[in-house]
């Protein structure tokens, strides 16, 4: 290890041994024991900064997170209140909020309620911060948290692990729906660059239904959030799940795993802007015959940003449909990453598996790596995949033009336009809030918000 | 220079020269076009007739070798594509462009606006931009259906052309530029544009019309009909110009050029 490294993660073993002394004794031992052994497979695996022959890290450098020092629990800066957070992430009054700042969960900025009373025909079921969810439910938090996402799978997902104290959990027991979207938004904010270690876990119980939307913004620059997420779909459950990534000037990696079983239908959106570098780590398990996953996602980079998008679909199961679709709009020197496998284990057939990846480059000076892949080992399949990085599209920003259009308002429409067909598929108020956020995401398009 | 009907040009085309990717297509066109005049360049395949209408309206992509376009007088060469459309030239596509994800109406509600700022004219309510429109769909045969779509997105062949003419309809310019607009129309179809086509002649208009073939003659009566033969027009005529060609064909123009008799 460098002497930086060794610095770094000293920075990372002090922290931990904060969060041993405060949480110890409240937590029970079964998870004691899953930090701990998260927080040795990190000493002993690190940040995989190296670059050669480690092909999933291949065209992103984590460089900048490994060699950077984050205060940990560090004080949010005054001033937060729940308008202050209707203003830079989105917002509805008639959704749950469960709010975290700097990975500690706040009920004085959340808007729910831990236990949904059994009047709405909701019983049982639970939508909390993790704390509040091992008091109510630590049966099923102990028999779901760190099954999909294991801590060994790499360092970020060992320290996630490690630092595990706080975070959301909902369950929706069997045949129940939750009408009302559920909101997490984790807010990063402090006088100087912070880490947070944002972890959800997400049961939906045989035949369920619920709507998740999973926020991420930074309020000042620098911080980092190395968040996991796992969403566990039992037979026939129906989850549809947002990840909105506006974590401005911030380093982001984010792990999601998803298994779904059989019959069960998961709908996922992911929008990603604003960071110094990002990892969207998103893989979803086929786990019973019939599932059905459409995973779809947008990223808008401008300046020097990067965003890694690292995609997996695992059809360990026969007669499963998946369909991946991501969509970048890249200006100036920004970089984007897409690298997506679809799996198909022996035995499973009838698998029926499309993916694609399309760019929308609107500087000759950014760069896309789209790498969409297939490994079959089953017969009988039904497999397509895709990646397109269209240069800017001249023909049809004349055809605008020679209507009239100003060539920024014609650009406007364009990148509009190839959005929407990713947010379209995005419920109000999210989808026009995404909408903007793309257009406020590229700097070209700024000069109207600030004069006329 | 003293016009027809004592005004002057609207276009004024003098010894144009154009390149796509060093290849000389145009060779020294000219051609003078007044306010009130339908024009017909026709010609055979190659001979530059989408060159001729793209390079007037400002397609990106061609280099201007030699010679002029006035267009009211003004440096027509010079203007960026946007500022020909809201100074009044509309070029109807020959082969119009698809545009995912923007939707047809608001498409051409955002061009209108641009259009009327530029011509000093009133803002037009949400209202009253759907009247217009209703009523030029109407006129048009056009499924109002296809203007909450895609722009193009998915059109058929006729639907396509026909939304250029709506456009033409709605956005009113001065100058309008039919690139083969008939090509790939049948009867019925050619009939209905025909009928935009003619509904937009005014006065205070002109029209330029390409196209290979006399059938849309048919229906739009041009006021002149100009032959256009490697870059450059070498016979201009009448109405009775294009019956010819219908009749003839191309070759004996070009023979005729050959020999040095036209």
């Amino acid at each position: 290890m460098t002497q930086t490294l060794e610095r770094a993660y000293g920075r990372y073993l002090a922290d931990f041994q904060t969060v041993e002394r405060d949480v110890r004794a409240q937590q029970p031992g079964w998870l004691d024991e899953l930090r701990e052994a998260a927080f040795e497979h990190f000493r002993e695996a690190g940040l995989p900064t190296a670059r050669r022959g480690n092909e999933p890290w291949k065209y992103t450098n984590v460089g900048p997170i490994a060699n950077s020092e984050f205060a940990y629990g560090a004080a949010p800066a005054p001033g937060l209140d729940a308008s202050s957070l209707a203003a830079v992430a989105p917002w509805c009054t008639v959704w749950h909020d469960l709010v975290f700042v700097n990975g500690r969960y706040s009920p004085e900025l959340s808007s729910h309620r831990p236990t949904i009373e059994p009047k709405g025909g909701l019983k049982g079921a639970v939508i909390s911060s993790l704390a509040e969810g091992l008091a109510l439910r630590g049966d099923l938090v102990r028999r779901h948290l760190g099954e999909y996402a294991r801590y060994d799978y790499d360092g970020f997902a060992a320290l996630n692990t490690a630092f595990l104290r706080d975070g959301a959990f909902v369950y929706v027991p069997d045949g129940q729906e939750i009408s009302a979207h559920i909101h997490l938004l984790f807010v990063s904010t402090s006088q100087s660059p912070s880490v947070s270690y944002p972890r959800t876990l997400i049961v939906a119980g045989p035949n369920s239904k619920v709507t998740i939307i999973e926020t991420y913004v930074s309020l000042s620059g620098g911080n980092f959030n190395d968040a996991v997420t796992e969403i566990a779909l039992e037979e026939g459950a129906s989850v549809e799940h947002h990840r909105v990534l506006l974590d401005r000037d911030a380093y982001h990696v984010g792990l999601t795993r998803v298994r779904q079983g059989r019959d069960s239908r998961f709908r996922s959106t992911a929008f990603s802007t604003g960071p110094a570098l990002a990892r969207n780590d998103f893989s979803v398990l086929m786990d019973g015959p019939g599932a059905d996953c459409r995973l779809r996602g947008l990223y808008v980079t401008a300046g020097r940003q990067h965003i890694d998008n690292y995609l997996t679909i695992d059809h360990a199961q026969p007669h499963c449909t998946s369909r991946l679709y991501y969509k970048g709009i890249l200006d100036e020197r920004s970089r984007a990453v897409f690298g997506g496998t679809v799996f198909v284990r022996p035995g499973a057939n009838k698998t029926d598996a499309h993916q694609e990846d399309k760019n929308l480059l609107l500087s000759a000076e950014a760069e896309v790596d789209s790498k969409p892949s297939l490994e079959i080992y089953a017969d009988d399949v039904k497999c397509g995949h895709g990646a397109t990085a269209g240069a800017v599209a001249e023909e049809a920003l004349f055809y605008m033009q020679s209507r009239g259009l100003d060539a920024e308002t014609a650009q406007e429409f364009l990148v509009k336009g190839f959005a929407s067909e990713i947010l379209d598929d995005v419920m109000e108020p999210l989808r026009e809030y995404l909408e903007k956020a793309t257009t406020a995401a590229l700097p070209r398009f700024q000069r109207g918000e600030n004069g006329a | 220079m003293a016009g027809r009907n004592g005004t002057a040009p609207l276009l004024e085309v003098v010894g144009l020269h154009a390149a796509v990717a060093g290849n000389e297509i145009l060779r020294g066109l000219d051609l003078s076009l007044r306010v009130g005049e339908v024009h017909a360049v026709m010609g055979p395949n190659g001979s530059g007739k989408s060159t001729f209408t793209n390079v007037l309206a400002g397609r990106p992509g061609y280099q201007i070798t030699a010679g002029s376009v006035l267009y009211k007088g003004r440096d027509l060469l010079t203007m960026p594509a946007d500022e020909r459309a809201r100074a009044g030239i509309f070029l109807a596509f020959q082969y119009p462009v698809e545009l995912p994800g923007i939707r047809n109406r608001e498409f051409l509600r955002t061009a209108l606006e641009a259009l009327r700022t530029a011509r000093g004219e009133p803002k037009l309510s949400v209202r009253e931009f759907n009247k217009l429109l209703e009523e030029k769909a109407r006129q048009m045969e056009f499924d109002p259906d296809l203007m909450k779509r895609s722009v193009n997105e998915g059109f058929s062949g006729g639907e396509k052309k026909r939304n250029e003419i709506l456009q033409l309809s709605v956005l009113g310019p001065k100058l309008a530029l039919l690139d083969e607009t008939d090509s790939g129309l049948d009867i019925d179809a050619l009939k209905v544009v025909a009928n935009g086509i003619n509904a937009f002649r005014a006065p205070d208009k002109a029209l330029l019309l390409v196209t290979h073939y006399q059938r849309i003659l048919n229906y739009v009566m041009p006021d002149f009909v100009h032959v256009l033969i490697e870059g450059r027009i070498v016979k201009s005529g009448g109405r009775d110009l294009a019956l010819e060609l219908e009749a003839r064909g191309y070759e004996w123009v070009r023979e005729a050029v050959e020999s040095g008799s036209v």
